[in-house]
């Protein structure tokens, strides 16, 4: 039994992905705090472990089954993993990783989860978790019991301070031996979007629709103004999932992070999955008709005329 | 070939949550509750593959408030059977107890595909499918944007982010939790939902025993504070659309 503090790293393409780093100060920070270590787990492409500087150590396990993510193969050595270093903490994520293993292992190794974690502070002795649930209307706080405990934390919950000059870690391999025989899972393919015609990412203006545009048929008079604005047309998740936009426009937790300088968006709620993927645009204007929209809370500028009267008047002034 | 579909009302978030007095529940009284809009995709996804392999759909659901509506109108959509597992009792159930009591009613009822929502409003202390599967030893996947079926084995689309997804291969029997069917969730109206009512149809059963809990101390639940707002531009729809070119001339665009 530890005071260790554990951390699944997540990766794709080469690339550590940033979720990993917020939970890795976290991990620094409680472990410190308790005489603990900051350990991170990385499954695969352990070569990305001079990547995870600031980490006291880091467990790497090298296998082919492990070079893609997958469910059933991550579980089992993670579940090993908690096996054998007995940490206080195991910190994940809710991305498909997390949303995957989180449940998983607090049944497997009979551990206490909170998921959707957007806060966590040690309090004397105890560690203090905070959730969103209900689409955030609500926050739960729970003080996470002893000897250990599991959180799925939300993305952009915790900064990442800057880690310039950090040593690479020191790293020790965790054997698996035969744990990965006989799975009955097996990834066959990835698909990575297409390029497609257009890279939202890299835009410094971007118009994004969402359900308020009502039908397909009434995007082109948005698109008429994003032309008119030469910024490329974004859309929040069901557009994409109708097919009324390709999901190169998509933004969001499943598909896209921008960061524009002007994000103008029109007739999306902010519901918690679209807002993971502005959380770096600079400015955000919200359009919206419902005055309680959560956008409203996040947004910098808003207002509640309707989107069919806004869109022709800024059309109007933009070509002007 | 059974695919359970495991169903779970939640309270419409359109509405104001208010707290119960205990701070520790939302005050359920006063609510009104609807699908988990996860697991109407589900039950859209089991139905898609009962009309294009062939299954038996069965929509699973414990006994809470208003869960009959949403029962009736699985069977209102196709599904074979409609099954309520009563006596859990009231309030919230959370998702380990939840997990064990399915888990318990599927290890006697059996099922090749076990399909539900990749999570829900209120998954405090995790998401069902993979709880589930846990309980059962099977695999499982979630995030799950479409299921074909090839003998023994789902072939799935499990989305990663940042648009990118997996088609990955599971062994049969095993858990999904879907993020989205193949196509939007189709409707069953309300006179096809009536039909089915005075039919009855509704299997009530006793949930089997079954033990869980989330292992930790809820302290409260509590509203958060707004941590701003934006800054509302009122007036004519030309006046507004005057200020928003304004702001954005402003940043040299």
């Amino acid at each position: 039994m530890s005071n260790d503090v554990l951390v699944l790293a997540e990766h794709r393409d080469g690339a550590v992905s940033d979720i990993s780093f917020e939970l890795l100060a976290k991990a620094r920070e409680l472990a410190g705090g308790s005489g603990g270590r900051a350990v991170v787990l990385l499954l695969g492409a352990t070569e990305l472990a001079r990547e995870l500087g600031g980490a006291d150590l880091v467990r790497s396990v090298e296998h082919p089954l492990l070079d893609r993510y997958n469910p059933e193969a991550y579980e089992r050595v993670v579940r090993a993993a908690l096996e054998e270093i007995e940490p206080r903490l195991f910190l994940t994520s809710t991305t498909t990783v997390g949303l995957d293993l989180a449940g998983a292992l607090s049944v497997a190794s009979d551990t206490p989860l909170v998921s959707y974690v957007c806060r966590l502070e040690a309090a004397g002795d105890n560690v203090v978790a905070t959730a969103q649930i209900y689409g955030g209307k609500l926050l739960a706080e729970v003080e996470l019991p002893r000897p250990r405990a599991i959180c799925a934390v939300l993305a952009g919950s915790f900064p990442v301070p800057a880690m310039d000059g950090e040593q690479a870690p020191p790293v020790e391999p965790l054997e698996v031996g035969g744990l990965l025989d006989d799975l009955r899972t097996a990834v066959t393919s990835v698909i990575v979007p297409e390029a497609g015609d257009v890279d939202i990412t890299s835009a410094d203006l971007l118009v994004s629709v969402g359900r308020g545009i009502g039908n397909q048929g009434n995007l082109e008079v948005v698109e008429e103004l994003a032309e008119a604005l030469g910024a490329p047309l974004a859309a929040s998740r069901p557009l994409v999932d109708q097919g009324w936009l390709p999901k190169s426009r998509q933004v969001g937790k499943s598909g896209l992070k921008v960061k524009p300088r002007i994000y103008l968006m029109l007739g999306i709620s902010g519901a918690p999955e679209h807002l993971e993927g502005i959380r770096e645009a600079e400015l955000v204007i919200a359009c919206n008709t419902d005055a309680k929209a959560p956008i409203f809370e996040v947004a910098d500028y808003g207002t509640t005329v309707d989107l069919f009267d806004l869109v022709p008047e800024l059309l109007d002034r933009v070509k002007a | 070939m059974r695919i359970a579909v495991l169903l779970k009302q939640v309270p419409d978030l359109v509405e104001d949550l208010e707290l119960a007095p205990d701070g520790t529940d939302v005050d359920r009284e006063f609510l009104s509750f609807v699908l988990n809009e996860y697991d109407d995709q589900a039950l859209e996804e089991a139905l898609c593959l009962k009309e294009s392999a062939g299954a038996e759909v069965v929509a699973v659901a414990l006994d809470e408030p208003e869960v009959d509506q949403c029962l009736y109108t699985a069977l209102a959509k196709g599904a074979d059977r409609a099954v309520k597992l009563g006596g859990v009792g009231e309030g919230w159930i959370d998702g380990h107890r939840r997990s064990a009591i399915f888990a318990a009613w599927l290890a006697e009822q059996g099922a090749d595909l076990v399909l539900t929502g990749v999570q829900a409003a209120d998954d405090l202390d995790g998401q069902l499918a993979p709880l589930l599967s846990a309980r059962l030893g099977l695999p499982h996947a979630s995030v799950v944007v479409h299921v074909d079926l090839n003998g023994a084995v789902a072939l799935v689309r499990q989305e990663l982010g940042g648009g990118a997804a997996a088609e990955v291969e599971v062994q049969l029997p095993a858990v999904l939790g879907i993020q989205a069917a193949r196509q939007a969730p189709r409707y069953a109206s309300i006179s096809r939902i009536r039909q089915v009512q005075q039919a009855g149809g509704i299997e009530e059963v006793a949930a089997p025993p079954a033990e869980g809990g989330p292992g930790y101390r809820l302290v409260r639940l509590y509203a958060p504070e707004a941590a701003g707002h934006a800054e509302m531009l009122t007036g004519s729809a030309g006046e507004v659309a005057e200020r928003i070119v304004e702001l954005i001339r402003g940043k040299g665009l």
